[in-house]
């Protein structure tokens, strides 16, 4: 080992998320032992019990921020980690629960529960870079087992990981996939979402979903238009395109926001 | 490859469909890779040739900006289609390649062990008269460049290429502009006009030695007046189908004379940025490394992969990146395919084969932007002075 970091001590945190991002550092099977070997597990409720007390060198956020208590927990997490690295569409965009930024949180807090005035939360699902400085995202719902690898390899080497911010077509184009939206008709966020899924949905006969978030230069009005003058998609469809695990991602929010009906029904 | 073929004598055969069944056998039997067009996922793409059943047989497509679509024929013609999303690019210059590996041998020492490069006899079989052209213009930048690519003068050492004329040309081609098609008289080892009058048959020219040696080792026909002129008549329907144009007169000026065009902005407008259509042009070679190291620190590998000049990263130096916008980026596309490519390589990087506005997810076409700018130029812009070719002076 040279121009690393020796053995960090890396601690896994969790948010407002399903965990899924979490157990993806856990199914990376190939790997786990000798990522075990390399970095020191210091604080993985979903792997180990034993915690070691901070300062950590790592941290893995999983999750976004929801309620007023989580907000100040992030930056008790940023104090004491000297690399804080947001994992998963939460965590750098606020999630699917980011839904809730489009309604009327009161609304729902009365419908749903019993005893509204237990729930203490916020009006918002955001991301943590809303909160705490971030060092680096990696994006995804969930996010792809082998990026979380890479960083983690690239961390303790001395370098720069590999994460293109590039579209989903390039690695549609580098795999050999059929363009799903030129030669089937689908439409596909591919151009506008950032790689880092090696382009799954389209080898398997589907658009984009738009998973990892916005690309680089996400130009969605452009996208939007072609999807709804070619494509014949209409304007629920074009919301319910850019509403998903990204949603308040800006370009995505923007975009969804320009295709609400007049009047919101809720 | 390498010193020029000697030119054929033969005079054009006939082959009948069994004929064409038999020169795949015989490349087959020769040791040939076979790589040709072949139906998948509703698409005619390059694979694997086995047989002639491989082939699109029936099959034709539509296209238009945007958009393709497999569609059936109404004859079984084997080539009845223009050229699809993949070229020869992905097998001679593919998208990944591996290139070396360094592996630590004790603490301060490692060793270099190169990527190993597959020997094989490869063969295309079906290439349209544009990609023949585009195959050309690689080998001027990757073979006789500056430098020469090992990886692409590995891949391209003994390969063979058998084409075919085109008869069905798509709304997206325009080979006739850039003179690369529908037809064509030399450049490939053998040349196929496939003829659907009367019998279903090939009119075969062979274009090298090596072609003409395969040629004699089939069963063929000499070629009759009836037969050359069925060619023609497929040659003048196929440039009679092919509408789209593009003006290349003085475009090097026009497009160096026009670098600050309103039309930049409006096309920005509508870019992705996303990539395709560097990606699916036969002749881009942009490409980036990528270093990944193990887990245990012991070993590290670096890969080529295609990159492209509208990716964000790809000018990035320094804190930022040189084309931040998506304008600069359209911009360096379309002015180094068309204009600076010329001062580069003395060849335009552009064959007309229309993949990049087929696969274009938001169909812009190059056709009609170069028009747009034309029509609505400042006639008294100084253009940018043309560069020596490097490859002129020597
Ligand atoms: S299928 Fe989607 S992601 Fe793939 S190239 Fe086409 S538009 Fe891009
Ligand atoms: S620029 Fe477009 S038309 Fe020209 S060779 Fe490339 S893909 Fe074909
Ligand atoms: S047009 Fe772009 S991707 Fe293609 S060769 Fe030129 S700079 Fe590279
Ligand atoms: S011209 Fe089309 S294919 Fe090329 S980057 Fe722009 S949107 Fe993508």
């Amino acid at each position: 080992m040279t121009g690393g970091i020796g053995r960090p001590t890396v601690a896994v945190w969790k948010f407002a998320s399903c965990d899924g991002c979490q157990l993806s550092l856990l199914s990376a099977e190939d790997e786990l032992l000798t990522i075990a070997g390399e970095i020191e597990i210091a604080y993985f409720l979903e792997a180990t019990r034993e915690v070691k007390e901070g300062p950590y060198d790592i941290s893995l956020v999983e999750g976004s921020i929801t309620t007023p208590d989580d907000a100040e927990r992030i930056r008790q997490v940023r104090d004491i980690s000297t690399t804080l690295i947001t994992i998963g569409a939460c965590a750098t965009a606020g999630g699917i629960q980011a839904l809730r930024n489009f309604g009327d949180v009161e609304a729902f807090r009365s419908l749903v529960y019993a005893r509204p005035e237990y729930v203490d939360t916020l009006a918002d699902s955001t991301a943590i870079a809303e909160h705490v400085p971030v060092d680096l995202e990696l994006r995804g719902c969930p996010i792809e087992t082998s990026q979380l690898v890479e960083v983690i390899n690239a961390i303790l080497a001395g370098r720069k990981p590999v994460t293109p911010t590039h579209s989903v077509c390039v690695e549609c184009k580098l795999r050999g996939n059929l363009c799903v939206a030129v030669a089937h008709g689908t439409p596909c966020l591919g151009p506008v979402t950032q790689a880092g899924c090696n382009a799954r949905c389209p080898a398997f006969d589907r658009g984009c979903y738009g998973c990892f978030g916005p690309a680089e230069s996400p130009n969605t009005p452009s996208l939007a238009a072609w999807l709804e003058e070619e494509l014949a998609l209409e304007h629920p469809d074009l919301v319910r395109l850019f509403r998903s695990f990204n949603a308040d991602a800006p370009a995505f929010r923007r975009e969804s926001r320009r295709h609400e009906p007049e009047e919101v029904a809720t | 490859m390498g010193a020029p073929a000697a030119q054929p004598k033969t005079r054009p055969v006939v082959l009948s469909e069994d004929g064409l069944a038999r020169l795949l056998a015989r490349l087959h039997h020769e040791g040939y890779e076979v790589i040709g067009p072949t139906v998948r996922d509703h698409a005619i793409v390059h694979g694997p040739l086995s047989e002639v059943d491989d082939l699109p047989r029936g099959w034709g497509d539509e296209q238009t900006p945007g958009h393709y679509r497999l569609v059936q024929r109404e004859d079984d013609a084997y080539f009845g289609f223009a050229v699809g999303p993949s070229s020869a690019k992905r097998t001679l210059f593919p998208p990944r390649q591996p290139l070396w590996t360094a592996e630590s041998r004790d603490d301060a020492n490692f060793a270099i062990i190169e990527a190993e490069r597959p020997e094989r006899r490869l063969a295309f079989f079906g290439l349209r008269p544009c990609e023949v052209a585009a195959i050309a213009v690689q080998d001027r930048v990757l073979l006789h460049g500056i430098v020469e690519d090992e990886v692409y003068a590995a891949n391209r050492a003994d390969v063979l290429l058998v084409a075919v004329e085109c008869g069905a040309p798509a709304a997206t081609c325009f080979c006739r502009s850039m003179s690369t098609g529908p037809g064509m008289e030399s450049g490939a080892d053998l040349i196929l006009t496939e003829l659907l009058d009367g019998d279903h048959r090939f009119l075969v020219r062979a274009g090298t030695t090596t072609g003409e040696d395969l040629l004699e080792q089939l069963e063929h026909d000499e070629a009759t007046e009836e037969d050359l002129d069925a060619r023609k008549e497929v040659l003048a329907s196929a440039a009679a189908r092919l509408e789209r144009r593009l003006d290349t007169t003085d475009i090097h000026g026009l497009l160096m004379g026009n670098l600050d065009h309103p039309r930049w902005d409006a096309i920005a407008e509508r870019c992705l940025a996303c990539a395709n259509c560097t990606l699916v042009c036969p002749t881009c070679f942009c490409t980036t490394v990528e270093d990944r190291t193990d887990l245990a620190g012991t070993e590290a590998t670096r890969e080529r992969r295609w990159d492209s000049c509208f990716s964000l990263e790809f000018t990035h130096t320094g804190p930022a990146s040189v084309r931040n916008s998506t304008r600069a980026r359209y911009r360096q596309w379309l002015t180094h395919k068309l204009a600076t490519w010329i001062d580069q390589f003395d060849t335009s990087g552009c064959v007309g084969c229309g993949r990049c506005i087929t696969w274009c997810p938001v169909g812009i076409d190059l056709t009609e932007e170069v028009d747009m700018i034309r029509r609505t130029s400042e006639d008294n812009v100084a253009p940018w002075p043309m560069v020596p070719s490097p490859l002129q002076e020597g």
